[in-house]
């Protein structure tokens, strides 16, 4: 139990950031849960889901319930005084305020009450911003994008790709208290604790627990959201379970329409290589790598796709990996996990009509 | 806009794309791997030159980093940047994130004020993206992640483009401010010939850790909370299985795949 007047020096508790977004909460909150559960076999600590007010919905017990039913035993809700805020300029408003910002504020504050032993969030442009600027306030450690997490007594060893993704480090912050990481939707995996709607409902009653903190002392802090476009463009690549990747092999930009017709066709999006955006056959948000996204789909089809380190670091944890290349010694088909040697117009339109 | 102060923070990396792997041991060989800017460097750096076109400015870069690194730091002069500094000292080897911009906010300090400070999102061999949003934490100012463009410029602040994993938005903050920013718009300009050849006798100055006044129990290795137990190379244990046959065969067995892992549905 998140005890208030526990010994300063004893963190306890795993807490997992959760990361809302449009009502709803990113998956990635209940791998992360998962994972805690799993994290926690051999401890005993307190698997904590730390939820912002303002997100969502504080008392929406569906969220309430999926956190209890992938691991969680506590919900901490942070919130701020809006009202303060308000009273200052009468049109700007908590929500208008980049988020990560006063998220991280909130979370500081709380970690600095609680001292978690631990906390994990997602590594996305939210949870990228927001742990690093509570890790240097805490003066603590944290360790980015790790793909493999496990306990040694009370030490979280991180794994992580390293040097490019050439090379993979584990790295632990033995000292310093909380540890913290990120790591990226798709690399866990979501599992339900399967408890009876009784045991759920028990543990509501007990789970939740309020915290305000006013972080809004110093406003000019906060950046100013003056306008949101969500979902730009037609691509949401980053949760996509089907993704149909092309690069220069393509040889020309209207390689991308013969994708579109597949990846439509699979429900998929159209994904790409650094090297054919940088010949702009292709807007830069379907860039897959990494100076581009990262994606875990179910399926990724890489097509003209030659296979460099850095493309591969954003898409090698595809479930399954297809890849149609005219060069039997591309890098990629070390990674595929089938290959078609073969020129892409005559497979694509044959597997299409396969398809129809 | 009078005397805008700009300060852009680069690495020099390793060019992690150009890693070869050794045949027999699957290991990486990290000799002969060319050094270059960070390309998301290369990306803050032009964004501030931008702004030096558009609204005048005085821009600083800062590197921490081994002597080797004066080159590029007189090349960044040689593109339009008035002075450049070079953080090295034996004593800031070795460092994480959190040791990193330790070190790099006393730089910023000491060679400040500044109304913007700008990253590269994240640097192409540690690949954290952690190191702008710690010197922002650590110098208590406001930050802007993702930046994509800037819009606007005036006295009350500076309005941006940005891109998160879901949205573009406008953002607008007071200066002064962090930036962290994304592949821009436009790629790193090339240097005039008269500047490039002002910047072969430029002088980048080095500042160590007396200079910056260090507290050496936060700076490098000893400064650095996490550390690195282990290091090995990815099991690429992946065995391709070709897809042979005429094309209609291959893309028989494409369809088939497609069905087993639950993409389609046959019937």
């Amino acid at each position: 139990m998140i005890d208030e007047g526990k010994r300063l020096d004893m963190a306890e508790g795993i807490w997992v950031v959760s990361e809302a977004f449009n009502k709803q909460i990113n998956r990635v909150s209940f791998e992360l849960l998962s994972k805690a559960v799993e994290l926690n076999t051999n401890l005993n600590q307190t698997i904590t889901a730390v939820m912002f007010y303002g997100s969502i919905d504080a008392a929406d017990e569906k969220v309430l319930k999926d956190f209890i039913e992938y691991g969680a035993e506590q919900v901490l809700i942070l919130s701020t005084e809006e009202e303060k805020l308000k009273k200052i300029s009468s049109n700007r408003d908590y929500q208008r305020k980049v988020k990560d910002r006063v998220d991280a504020e909130l979370l500081y504050r709380a970690a600095l009450e609680y001292k978690p032993l631990i906390i994990l969030a997602g590594a996305t442009s939210y949870g990228r911003t927001l742990m690093p600027l509570v890790a240097s306030k805490l003066h603590t450690g944290l360790t980015a994008d790790c793909t493999g997490l496990s306990m040694d007594g009370e030490i979280l060893v991180q794994t992580r790709p390293a040097f490019g993704g050439n090379i993979m480090a584990s790295i632990e912050c033995s000292e310093k208290r909380p540890q913290m990481a990120t790591v990226r939707p798709g690399i866990f995996k979501a599992k339900r604790l399967n408890l009876t709607e009784k045991e759920i409902g028990a543990k509501i009653d007990k789970a939740v627990i309020h915290k305000n903190y006013n972080v809004f002392d110093d406003l000019r802090l906060f950046p100013e959201i003056v306008e949101a476009h969500d979902e730009y463009g037609d691509v949401n690549i980053v949760d996509a379970q089907v993704i149909v990747a092309g690069g220069r092999g393509l040889g020309k930009p209207e390689g991308f329409d013969l994708l579109k017709k597949l990846a439509d066709k699979l429900g998929g999006v159209v994904g790409a290589s650094r090297g054919a955006v940088d010949l702009g056959w292709i807007d830069h948000s379907h860039q897959i790598g990494q100076t581009g996204h990262t994606v875990n789909p179910k399926l990724y089809i890489a097509c003209g796709i030659s296979g460099a380190i850095q493309h591969i670091a954003g898409m090698k944890g595809s479930d399954t990996i297809i890849a149609i290349n005219d060069d039997p010694e591309a890098p990629i088909f070390n990674i595929a996990d089938y290959g078609i040697v073969g020129d892409l117009y005559e497979i694509i339109p044959a597997v299409l009509k396969k398809l129809s | 806009m009078n005397n805008l102060r700009i300060c852009v923070c680069i690495k020099q990396v390793p060019d992690t794309q150009k890693v070869k792997i050794d045949p027999n041991k699957g290991t990486m060989i990290r000799k002969g791997v060319p050094s270059i800017m960070n390309p998301y460097d290369e990306s803050a750096l032009e964004l501030a030159l931008e702004i030096k076109d558009m609204a005048g400015a005085e821009i600083t870069t800062l590197s921490m980093g081994i002597p080797a690194v004066l080159d590029m730091l007189r090349y960044t002069i040689a593109l339009g940047v008035d002075r450049s500094f070079l953080l090295t000292s034996p004593e800031f080897a070795g460092a994480d994130t959190l040791a990193t911009s330790y070190t790099l906010s006393l730089g910023i300090k000491s060679t400040g004020p500044y109304n913007l400070i700008l990253f590269g999102k994240q640097a192409i061999d540690g690949d954290t993206a952690q190191v702008g949003p710690e010197v922002a934490a650590n110098l208590n100012l406001p930050i802007v992640s993702y930046v994509s463009d800037f819009l606007e410029l005036g006295n009350e602040g500076l309005t941006l483009e940005r891109f998160t994993d879901y949205s573009r938005e406008i953002v607008k903050t007071s200066m002064p401010s962090v930036l962290t920013v994304v592949k821009a718009k436009r790629r790193l300009r090339i240097p005039k010939l008269k500047r490039l050849i002002y910047s072969f006798n430029a002088e980048v100055e080095k500042l160590n850790a007396k200079d910056l006044k260090a507290d050496l129990k936060k700076c490098g290795l000893k400064g650095s909370p996490t550390r690195v137990k282990h290091v090995f190379s990815p099991e690429l244990n992946k065995r391709v299985e070709f897809l042979d046959g005429s094309i209609n065969e291959k893309a028989e067995k494409f369809r088939d795949i497609l069905n087993r892992i639950g993409v389609i549905s046959l019937n």
